[in-house]
Protein backbone atom coordinates (compact mmCIF):
# COMPACT_ATOMS: atom_id res chain seq x y z
CA UNK A 1 0.00 0.00 0.00
CA UNK A 2 2.31 2.48 1.02
CA UNK A 3 4.48 1.54 -2.17
CA UNK A 4 1.83 2.32 -4.27
CA UNK A 5 1.42 5.65 -2.81
CA UNK A 6 5.09 6.02 -3.65
CA UNK A 7 4.99 5.32 -6.69
CA UNK A 8 1.77 7.63 -7.61
CA UNK A 9 3.88 10.54 -5.86
CA UNK A 10 6.62 10.45 -7.76
CA UNK A 11 4.70 10.40 -11.14
CA UNK A 12 2.08 11.99 -10.51
CA UNK A 13 2.40 14.62 -7.89
CA UNK A 14 4.91 17.23 -8.37
CA UNK A 15 4.98 18.49 -5.21
CA UNK A 16 6.98 16.34 -3.72
CA UNK A 17 10.33 16.92 -5.08
CA UNK A 18 11.45 14.16 -7.53
CA UNK A 19 14.90 14.13 -6.43
CA UNK A 20 14.14 12.94 -2.55
CA UNK A 21 14.83 8.93 -2.89
CA UNK A 22 16.22 6.48 -0.50
CA UNK A 23 19.87 6.52 -0.87
CA UNK A 24 21.68 3.47 -2.75
CA UNK A 25 20.19 0.73 -4.98
CA UNK A 26 16.78 1.34 -3.86
CA UNK A 27 17.00 4.83 -5.03
CA UNK A 28 18.60 4.14 -8.10
CA UNK A 29 16.03 1.64 -9.09
CA UNK A 30 12.94 4.20 -7.73
CA UNK A 31 14.62 6.82 -10.41
CA UNK A 32 14.54 3.94 -13.22
CA UNK A 33 11.70 2.12 -12.34
CA UNK A 34 8.47 4.24 -13.61
CA UNK A 35 7.72 6.18 -16.45
CA UNK A 36 9.47 9.69 -15.38
CA UNK A 37 12.50 11.61 -16.06
CA UNK A 38 15.73 9.52 -15.13
CA UNK A 39 18.62 11.81 -14.55
CA UNK A 40 16.52 13.78 -11.97
CA UNK A 41 18.75 16.95 -11.25
CA UNK A 42 21.47 16.41 -14.27
CA UNK A 43 20.61 19.11 -16.67
CA UNK A 44 19.76 17.87 -20.12
CA UNK A 45 23.01 19.12 -21.69
CA UNK A 46 24.97 17.34 -19.15
CA UNK A 47 22.57 14.20 -19.51
CA UNK A 48 23.10 14.31 -23.40
CA UNK A 49 27.13 15.03 -23.13
CA UNK A 50 27.24 11.90 -20.83
CA UNK A 51 25.32 10.26 -23.28
CA UNK A 52 27.16 11.11 -26.41
CA UNK A 53 30.80 10.20 -24.47
CA UNK A 54 29.32 6.67 -24.21
CA UNK A 55 28.79 6.41 -27.79
CA UNK A 56 32.78 7.66 -28.22
CA UNK A 57 33.55 5.01 -26.05
CA UNK A 58 32.33 2.28 -27.82
CA UNK A 59 33.93 4.05 -31.32
CA UNK A 60 37.32 3.96 -29.79
CA UNK A 61 36.82 0.81 -28.20
CA UNK A 62 35.98 -0.49 -31.13
CA UNK A 63 39.02 1.00 -33.00
CA UNK A 64 41.36 -0.53 -29.57
CA UNK A 65 39.50 -3.66 -30.76
CA UNK A 66 40.09 -4.43 -33.96
CA UNK A 67 43.96 -3.51 -32.90
CA UNK A 68 44.11 -6.06 -30.61
CA UNK A 69 42.53 -8.23 -33.43
CA UNK A 70 45.09 -7.38 -36.06
CA UNK A 71 48.17 -7.41 -33.42
CA UNK A 72 47.54 -10.91 -32.05
CA UNK A 73 46.36 -12.53 -35.23
CA UNK A 74 49.49 -11.82 -37.19
CA UNK A 75 52.33 -14.14 -37.72
CA UNK A 76 54.10 -11.54 -38.14
CA UNK A 77 56.29 -9.19 -35.65
CA UNK A 78 55.47 -6.40 -34.08
CA UNK A 79 57.14 -3.34 -34.54
CA UNK A 80 58.45 -2.29 -31.53
CA UNK A 81 56.61 1.05 -30.19
CA UNK A 82 59.48 1.40 -27.97
CA UNK A 83 62.09 2.27 -30.83
CA UNK A 84 59.92 3.23 -32.91
CA UNK A 85 58.86 6.42 -31.43
CA UNK A 86 62.49 7.36 -29.93
CA UNK A 87 63.77 10.63 -30.37
CA UNK A 88 67.47 11.11 -30.77
CA UNK A 89 68.38 13.76 -28.33
CA UNK A 90 71.51 15.11 -27.79
CA UNK A 91 73.09 11.74 -29.42
CA UNK A 92 70.82 10.01 -27.23
CA UNK A 93 68.48 8.08 -27.82
CA UNK A 94 65.47 8.20 -25.21
CA UNK A 95 62.64 5.52 -25.60
CA UNK A 96 58.96 6.89 -26.27
CA UNK A 97 59.89 10.59 -24.94
CA UNK A 98 57.76 12.54 -27.24
CA UNK A 99 54.80 10.16 -26.49
CA UNK A 100 56.32 10.72 -22.49
CA UNK A 101 55.48 14.78 -23.26
CA UNK A 102 52.68 14.62 -24.94
CA UNK A 103 50.69 12.77 -21.91
CA UNK A 104 52.23 15.11 -19.42
CA UNK A 105 50.72 18.08 -21.47
CA UNK A 106 47.41 16.67 -22.53
CA UNK A 107 47.31 15.80 -18.57
CA UNK A 108 48.21 19.22 -17.79
CA UNK A 109 45.26 20.29 -20.17
CA UNK A 110 43.19 18.24 -17.49
CA UNK A 111 43.97 20.17 -14.65
CA UNK A 112 43.56 23.21 -15.87
CA UNK A 113 40.20 22.68 -17.33
CA UNK A 114 38.81 21.46 -14.13
CA UNK A 115 40.08 24.67 -12.37
CA UNK A 116 38.02 26.64 -15.63
CA UNK A 117 35.55 25.03 -14.51
CA UNK A 118 35.51 25.71 -10.52
CA UNK A 119 36.09 29.15 -11.47
CA UNK A 120 33.00 28.93 -13.78
CA UNK A 121 30.58 28.26 -10.90
CA UNK A 122 32.51 31.15 -8.75
CA UNK A 123 30.96 33.54 -12.02
CA UNK A 124 35.28 34.65 -12.02
CA UNK A 125 34.70 35.22 -15.76
CA UNK A 126 38.20 36.45 -15.89
CA UNK A 127 40.17 33.23 -14.32
CA UNK A 128 37.65 30.86 -16.64
CA UNK A 129 38.52 32.58 -20.04
CA UNK A 130 42.14 32.50 -19.09
CA UNK A 131 42.32 29.05 -17.64
CA UNK A 132 40.06 27.77 -21.07
CA UNK A 133 42.46 29.26 -23.44
CA UNK A 134 45.05 27.66 -21.36
CA UNK A 135 43.52 24.54 -22.03
CA UNK A 136 43.39 25.24 -25.83
CA UNK A 137 46.75 25.86 -25.76
CA UNK A 138 47.74 23.03 -24.17
CA UNK A 139 45.67 21.05 -26.84
CA UNK A 140 47.13 22.75 -29.45
CA UNK A 141 50.46 21.90 -28.36
CA UNK A 142 49.44 18.23 -28.33
CA UNK A 143 48.37 18.29 -31.90
CA UNK A 144 51.31 20.33 -33.34
CA UNK A 145 53.25 17.56 -31.34
CA UNK A 146 50.68 14.47 -32.94
CA UNK A 147 51.60 16.24 -36.46
CA UNK A 148 55.16 15.97 -35.67
CA UNK A 149 54.93 12.44 -35.26
CA UNK A 150 52.93 11.56 -38.19
CA UNK A 151 55.71 13.62 -40.52
CA UNK A 152 58.26 11.83 -39.15
CA UNK A 153 56.86 8.15 -39.64
CA UNK A 154 55.77 9.08 -42.77
CA UNK A 155 59.17 10.33 -43.46
CA UNK A 156 60.48 6.77 -42.07
CA UNK A 157 57.93 4.73 -44.41
CA UNK A 158 55.48 4.00 -42.38
CA UNK A 159 52.43 3.81 -44.82
CA UNK A 160 48.77 2.19 -43.77
CA UNK A 161 49.54 -0.46 -45.51
CA UNK A 162 53.51 -1.25 -44.93
CA UNK A 163 56.04 -0.20 -42.73
CA UNK A 164 59.88 -0.93 -42.70
CA UNK A 165 59.60 -2.67 -39.19
CA UNK A 166 57.49 -5.64 -39.14
CA UNK A 167 53.52 -6.21 -39.56
CA UNK A 168 51.80 -4.34 -42.14
CA UNK A 169 48.48 -3.95 -39.37
CA UNK A 170 51.20 -1.18 -37.49
CA UNK A 171 50.71 1.47 -39.65
CA UNK A 172 47.07 1.33 -40.39
CA UNK A 173 45.62 1.01 -36.29
CA UNK A 174 49.00 3.89 -36.08
CA UNK A 175 46.78 6.26 -38.21
CA UNK A 176 43.50 5.01 -37.50
CA UNK A 177 43.09 5.10 -33.60
CA UNK A 178 46.19 8.77 -33.08
CA UNK A 179 43.73 10.46 -35.99
CA UNK A 180 40.88 9.66 -34.43
CA UNK A 181 42.25 11.01 -31.26
CA UNK A 182 43.60 14.32 -33.03
CA UNK A 183 40.76 14.89 -34.50
CA UNK A 184 38.85 15.35 -31.26
CA UNK A 185 41.48 17.17 -29.64
CA UNK A 186 41.24 19.97 -32.56
CA UNK A 187 37.60 19.79 -32.45
CA UNK A 188 37.88 20.58 -28.65
CA UNK A 189 40.40 22.99 -29.09
CA UNK A 190 38.00 24.53 -31.36
CA UNK A 191 34.79 24.98 -29.35
CA UNK A 192 37.17 25.63 -26.15
CA UNK A 193 38.27 29.11 -28.08
CA UNK A 194 34.72 29.26 -28.97
CA UNK A 195 33.51 28.80 -25.11
CA UNK A 196 36.00 31.19 -23.99
CA UNK A 197 34.84 34.12 -26.00
CA UNK A 198 31.21 33.51 -25.02
CA UNK A 199 32.73 33.60 -21.26
CA UNK A 200 34.94 36.37 -21.33
CA UNK A 201 31.99 38.44 -22.79
CA UNK A 202 29.85 37.45 -19.88
CA UNK A 203 27.40 35.80 -21.89
CA UNK A 204 26.47 33.66 -19.11
CA UNK A 205 26.34 36.88 -16.49
CA UNK A 206 23.93 38.93 -19.43
CA UNK A 207 22.16 35.56 -20.53
CA UNK A 208 22.60 36.58 -23.93
CA UNK A 209 21.54 34.34 -26.33
CA UNK A 210 23.22 32.07 -28.83
CA UNK A 211 23.72 33.14 -32.51
CA UNK A 212 22.91 29.54 -33.39
CA UNK A 213 20.44 27.71 -30.69
CA UNK A 214 18.95 31.51 -29.67
CA UNK A 215 18.84 30.31 -26.28
CA UNK A 216 20.23 31.50 -23.13
CA UNK A 217 23.47 29.88 -21.58
CA UNK A 218 25.02 29.49 -18.10
CA UNK A 219 28.05 28.43 -16.82
CA UNK A 220 27.01 24.82 -16.92
CA UNK A 221 28.51 24.84 -20.27
CA UNK A 222 31.68 25.09 -19.09
CA UNK A 223 31.44 21.76 -17.46
CA UNK A 224 29.52 20.10 -20.53
CA UNK A 225 32.65 21.44 -22.11
CA UNK A 226 35.45 19.86 -19.93
CA UNK A 227 33.68 16.53 -19.69
CA UNK A 228 34.44 16.58 -23.56
CA UNK A 229 37.55 17.70 -22.80
CA UNK A 230 38.99 15.12 -19.65
CA UNK A 231 37.39 12.12 -22.25
CA UNK A 232 39.84 13.54 -24.65
CA UNK A 233 42.47 13.01 -22.47
CA UNK A 234 40.30 9.73 -20.96
CA UNK A 235 41.00 8.11 -24.35
CA UNK A 236 44.81 8.86 -24.55
CA UNK A 237 45.32 6.99 -21.28
CA UNK A 238 44.13 3.73 -22.91
CA UNK A 239 45.96 4.77 -25.99
CA UNK A 240 49.03 5.67 -24.50
CA UNK A 241 49.04 1.92 -22.49
CA UNK A 242 47.42 -0.33 -24.74
CA UNK A 243 48.99 1.01 -28.09
CA UNK A 244 52.03 3.25 -27.47
CA UNK A 245 53.71 0.99 -24.14
CA UNK A 246 52.01 -2.56 -24.85
CA UNK B 1 3.49 8.40 5.17
CA UNK B 2 5.16 7.63 2.48
CA UNK B 3 6.56 10.95 2.28
CA UNK B 4 8.50 10.02 5.58
CA UNK B 5 9.51 6.29 3.74
CA UNK B 6 11.26 8.38 0.94
CA UNK B 7 12.76 11.36 2.34
CA UNK B 8 14.63 8.75 5.08
CA UNK B 9 18.30 9.03 5.89
CA UNK B 10 17.95 12.49 3.68
CA UNK B 11 18.18 15.97 5.17
CA UNK B 12 15.31 18.33 5.73
CA UNK B 13 13.15 18.74 2.52
CA UNK B 14 14.44 21.27 -0.03
CA UNK B 15 12.23 23.80 -0.30
CA UNK B 16 13.32 24.01 -4.04
CA UNK B 17 14.64 21.70 -6.60
CA UNK B 18 17.96 22.54 -7.69
CA UNK B 19 18.04 23.21 -11.45
CA UNK B 20 20.99 21.27 -11.79
CA UNK B 21 23.76 19.96 -9.81
CA UNK B 22 26.75 22.45 -9.62
CA UNK B 23 29.35 21.17 -8.72
CA UNK B 24 31.57 23.14 -6.54
CA UNK B 25 34.73 21.95 -4.89
CA UNK B 26 38.18 23.31 -3.62
CA UNK B 27 41.19 23.69 -6.65
CA UNK B 28 43.44 21.53 -3.73
CA UNK B 29 41.28 18.20 -4.62
CA UNK B 30 41.80 19.52 -8.56
CA UNK B 31 45.62 19.97 -7.97
CA UNK B 32 46.19 16.39 -5.93
CA UNK B 33 45.12 14.46 -9.10
CA UNK B 34 46.61 16.22 -11.06
CA UNK B 35 49.52 15.77 -9.39
CA UNK B 36 48.83 11.57 -8.88
CA UNK B 37 48.44 11.72 -12.79
CA UNK B 38 51.61 12.99 -13.35
CA UNK B 39 52.74 10.34 -10.66
CA UNK B 40 51.34 7.56 -12.57
CA UNK B 41 52.21 8.40 -15.98
CA UNK B 42 55.28 9.04 -14.80
CA UNK B 43 55.16 5.30 -13.47
CA UNK B 44 53.82 3.95 -16.71
CA UNK B 45 56.85 5.90 -18.71
CA UNK B 46 59.16 4.03 -16.69
CA UNK B 47 58.21 0.63 -17.48
CA UNK B 48 58.48 1.27 -20.78
CA UNK B 49 61.96 3.23 -19.77
CA UNK B 50 63.76 0.16 -17.57
CA UNK B 51 62.14 -2.33 -20.18
CA UNK B 52 60.30 -4.08 -18.18
CA UNK B 53 58.48 -7.27 -20.00
CA UNK B 54 56.36 -10.08 -19.64
CA UNK B 55 53.29 -9.99 -17.36
CA UNK B 56 54.77 -7.72 -14.35
CA UNK B 57 54.80 -5.09 -17.73
CA UNK B 58 51.59 -5.97 -18.75
CA UNK B 59 50.07 -5.89 -15.11
CA UNK B 60 52.03 -2.22 -14.02
CA UNK B 61 50.88 -0.44 -17.44
CA UNK B 62 46.78 -1.71 -16.50
CA UNK B 63 46.87 -0.93 -13.40
CA UNK B 64 48.32 2.97 -13.97
CA UNK B 65 45.99 2.79 -17.02
CA UNK B 66 43.17 2.01 -14.69
CA UNK B 67 44.04 4.06 -11.74
CA UNK B 68 44.30 7.35 -14.12
CA UNK B 69 40.81 6.73 -15.72
CA UNK B 70 39.19 6.25 -12.44
CA UNK B 71 40.95 9.29 -11.12
CA UNK B 72 39.63 11.64 -14.46
CA UNK B 73 36.54 10.23 -14.29
CA UNK B 74 35.86 10.14 -10.95
CA UNK B 75 36.88 13.97 -10.06
CA UNK B 76 37.78 15.99 -13.18
CA UNK B 77 34.68 14.59 -14.59
CA UNK B 78 32.89 14.77 -10.95
CA UNK B 79 31.42 11.35 -11.68
CA UNK B 80 32.20 10.36 -7.59
CA UNK B 81 29.21 13.11 -6.82
CA UNK B 82 26.84 12.54 -9.38
CA UNK B 83 23.04 10.35 -8.89
CA UNK B 84 23.78 6.80 -8.76
CA UNK B 85 21.16 6.69 -12.13
CA UNK B 86 23.53 8.77 -14.07
CA UNK B 87 26.55 6.93 -12.76
CA UNK B 88 25.41 3.09 -13.89
CA UNK B 89 23.59 4.16 -17.34
CA UNK B 90 26.96 5.25 -18.34
CA UNK B 91 29.72 3.35 -16.69
CA UNK B 92 28.23 -0.03 -16.96
CA UNK B 93 27.86 -0.46 -20.53
CA UNK B 94 31.47 0.21 -21.22
CA UNK B 95 32.09 -2.93 -18.52
CA UNK B 96 30.48 -5.16 -21.41
CA UNK B 97 33.19 -4.19 -23.89
CA UNK B 98 35.13 -6.54 -22.19
CA UNK B 99 32.71 -9.36 -23.36
CA UNK B 100 33.85 -8.38 -26.85
CA UNK B 101 37.56 -8.00 -26.09
CA UNK B 102 36.81 -11.63 -24.75
CA UNK B 103 35.34 -12.82 -28.04
CA UNK B 104 37.80 -11.01 -30.16
CA UNK B 105 40.85 -12.51 -28.24
CA UNK B 106 39.62 -15.84 -28.38
CA UNK B 107 38.81 -14.97 -32.18
CA UNK B 108 42.14 -13.72 -33.01
CA UNK B 109 44.15 -16.42 -31.24
CA UNK B 110 42.07 -18.97 -33.78
CA UNK B 111 43.29 -16.88 -36.90
CA UNK B 112 46.90 -16.63 -35.77
CA UNK B 113 47.23 -20.88 -35.12
CA UNK B 114 45.43 -21.00 -38.52
CA UNK B 115 47.85 -18.67 -40.31
CA UNK B 116 50.77 -20.62 -38.85
CA UNK B 117 49.39 -23.85 -39.67
CA UNK B 118 47.59 -23.59 -43.37
CA UNK B 119 49.51 -20.50 -44.39
CA UNK B 120 53.19 -21.35 -43.59
CA UNK B 121 53.14 -18.14 -41.50
CA UNK B 122 52.64 -15.50 -43.86
CA UNK B 123 50.69 -11.93 -42.64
Amino acid sequence: MAEHVEMAEATLMPAVSPTLRPPGLRGFLADWASDQRAFKNVSWMKAMMWIFLLSDTFIFSCFLLSYMTVRSSTTVPWPNPSEVFALTIGGKSIPLILIAIMTFILISSSGTMAMAVNFGYRRDRTKTALLMLVTAAFGATFVGMQAFEWTKLIMEGVRPWANPWGADQFGSSFFMITGFHGTHVTIGVIFLILMARKVWRGDFDHERRGFFTSRKGNYEIVEVMGLYWHFVDLVWVFIFALFYLW
Amino acid sequence: MSQATMTQGMAAPAATTPRDTHQQHPIKLYLVVWGWLFVLSTGSYLVDYFGLQGYLRWGLILLFMILKAGLIVAVFMHMAWERLALIYAILVPPILVLVFVGIMAFESKYTFFTRLFFSGGGS
